[in-house]
């Protein structure tokens, strides 16, 4: 049988995909052991106990300092970044994506303009966002609202030009005005493209999140990893890391998860007879 | 009566129609066929208001077409003739939420009780009574278009366009909705304008038949003329083919000159 024509089944799909992580993690211990067997006090590769033991502290002990936990008082303060930057480029995707898409007159006027906004390297904005805004919140979520607005506003925009054109023609022969095909066409229709946009999004906006918090910020997940830099702290860094992609995935699966419930039309499995 | 007076259409140089001229009475059944690239679904999308005339004009019962479509006229299209995204049922709600609520677009109350029920009954007559809770992409083609031309109805249109309806359906699918379309037909007031590559299926349905060619041919210039009606034939109306029999081409000099020049135009699209 040819390679390609060989499927796994469930079971053997699962131990496959896991695989590649337990790998990593052996070839991470064999590489931590060695070093620590020749350095003890190696600070490059801590060991997973070690790891472990770090994360713990971030996450269960109250800081000697301030009292506070400082791994969920960074956890929430990266997250309400991340859900109001998102948030509101998801708004303006759909507001501005929607019109852009649907109404020609407007994507003459702005069409351009958007695309020449969506060129520029969001991060070149950050020091007027700085000046601007100064240091404090708004500056950090508008630095991912320009990092994802463009983008998520053209995928929109390009998901209402791409829909049928039989579709808007026949809800013209219905009597509906433009206003009534964007609530009962257009949106409904282009929703599921809308969480597919914000799960693209969202990688993009983790890495203006990271940036901002890095350069100017008193808590928040990218802040603290560059803090405990200086200390070569990889026992803590490491553990961040894992634990901002782990929230990247779940955040992933949420809004995969609304699309299933909010557009079932959209996921469903093939035609039936 | 639809009334048209030297109707002419170019796409940039292309010139798809050469002006035409015609009237159809209120009631027609009229169907249309000619090879791909004949205009005829030009003219079809001309009559719904999607594309506008290069010249000439179209009058529905003494008034112009507006520029756009509007609910005076129906459209089924061969694909995409219903809402992805609404249930059967919604989807045939949905033309009453348009009519009766501007703002919201969804009727509520008594309203939507006799929206329903109308909704209901046209199901019922098309068979899909049993499939109101499903999405068109559960449903099978036939009863995808059975859902596209039951939606059109519920807005009683004064002329029902339709492009192709049946071309992707097997054989005894289509003949099931050569039924259906005949009696919602003779029970409305509806003039029926359908383009079909089915010759058979135009002399089956049509109580007038329409064929588009192409008469005159440049060799060194393909696109300079246009297409036009080589053949405009009145079908004995609600005839033997109407009752359901096989459609069976009486013996008319001109039907057969038709049948001929359409056996022609099937030759050149199978070549080309």
């Amino acid at each position: 049988m040819r390679l390609i024509n060989k499927t796994p089944s469930r079971p053997v799909a699962v131990a496959l995909a896991a695989l590649p992580f337990v790998i990593a993690i052996i070839v991470y211990a064999w590489a931590s052991d060695a070093r620590l067997a020749v350095n003890p006090a190696d600070k490059l590769l801590p060991s997973l106990a070690r790891m472990g033991e770090a994360f713990w502290q971030m996450a269960f002990v109250p800081n000697r300092r301030t009292g506070e936990y400082l791994l969920w008082r960074d956890t929430v303060a990266s997250l309400y970044r991340l859900a109001m930057g998102v948030s509101i480029s998801a708004l303006m995707a759909i507001t501005i994506g929607t019109l852009l898409g649907f109404v020609p007159l407007l994507r003459a006027t702005l069409g351009s303009f958007v695309a020449a906004l969506s060129l520029i390297p969001p991060i070149t904005v950050l020091p007027i966002l700085f000046i601007t805004f100064g240091l404090g919140e708004v500056s950090k979520i508008a630095l991912i609202v320009v990092g994802t607005a463009p983008v998520m506003i053209r995928t929109i925009a390009q998901a209402v030009e791409d829909l049928p054109r039989e579709i808007v023609v026949k809800a013209q022969t219905f009597g509906a005005t433009t206003w009534q095909m964007i609530i009962r066409v257009v949106l409904p229709q282009i929703l599921p493209r809308l969480f597919l946009a914000i799960r693209f999004g969202l990688v993009p906006a983790w890495i203006f999140l990271i940036s901002a918090e890095a350069i100017a910020s008193t808590e928040g997940l990218g802040y603290r990893i560059f803090l405990v830099r200086r200390y070569l702290a990889m026992d803590i860094i490491l553990p961040y890391v894992a634990w901002i992609t782990l929230i990247a995935f779940l955040v992933d699966r949420v809004f995969l998860g609304l699309s299933r419930i909010l557009c079932p039309w959209a996921h469903l499995p093939a035609k039936a007879g | 009566m639809i009334e048209i007076e030297h109707l002419r259409k170019d796409y940039g140089a292309v010139r798809v129609l050469e002006p035409l001229s015609l009237r159809l009475a209120e009631g027609t059944f009229c169907t249309i066929v000619g090879a791909s690239g004949c205009g005829k679904s030009t003219f079809l999308r001309l009559m719904l208001g999607d594309e506008q005339p290069t010249s000439g004009t179209i009058k529905l019962n003494g008034t112009p077409l507006a520029p756009e479509p509007g609910p005076d006229r129906g459209i089924v299209f061969q694909r995409y003739s219903v809402f992805p995204h609404l249930t059967v049922m919604q989807n045939m709600l949905l033309p009453a939420d348009i009519a009766g609520a501007p703002l919201l677009g969804r009727v509520r109350g008594g309203k939507r009780r006799d929206a329903e029920a109308r909704a209901r009954a046209l199901l019922v007559r098309c068979g899909l009574e049993a499939a109101r809770a499903r999405y068109p992409a559960q449903l099978s083609g036939g009863m995808q278009q059975r859902l596209a031309l039951a939606q059109t109805l519920m807005l009683q249109p004064r002329v029902l366009l339709l492009d192709e309806p049946f071309g992707a359906l097997d054989p005894g699918v289509r003949n099931d909705m050569h039924d259906l379309v005949l009696q919602i037909w003779r029970e409305s007031a509806m003039s029926v304008l359908m383009v079909t590559h089915d010759i058979k299926e135009a002399f089956k349905l049509g109580t007038r038949l329409l064929v588009f060619d192409k008469v005159r041919h440049d060799p060194h210039d393909p696109n300079r003329y246009g297409a036009t009606i080589t053949y405009d034939l009145p079908l004995s109306a609600t005839g033997a083919a109407h009752e359901g029999a096989e459609a069976s081409a009486p013996p008319d000099v001109a039907i057969a000159a038709a049948l001929d020049t359409t056996d022609r135009l099937k030759d050149r699209e199978f070549i080309s």
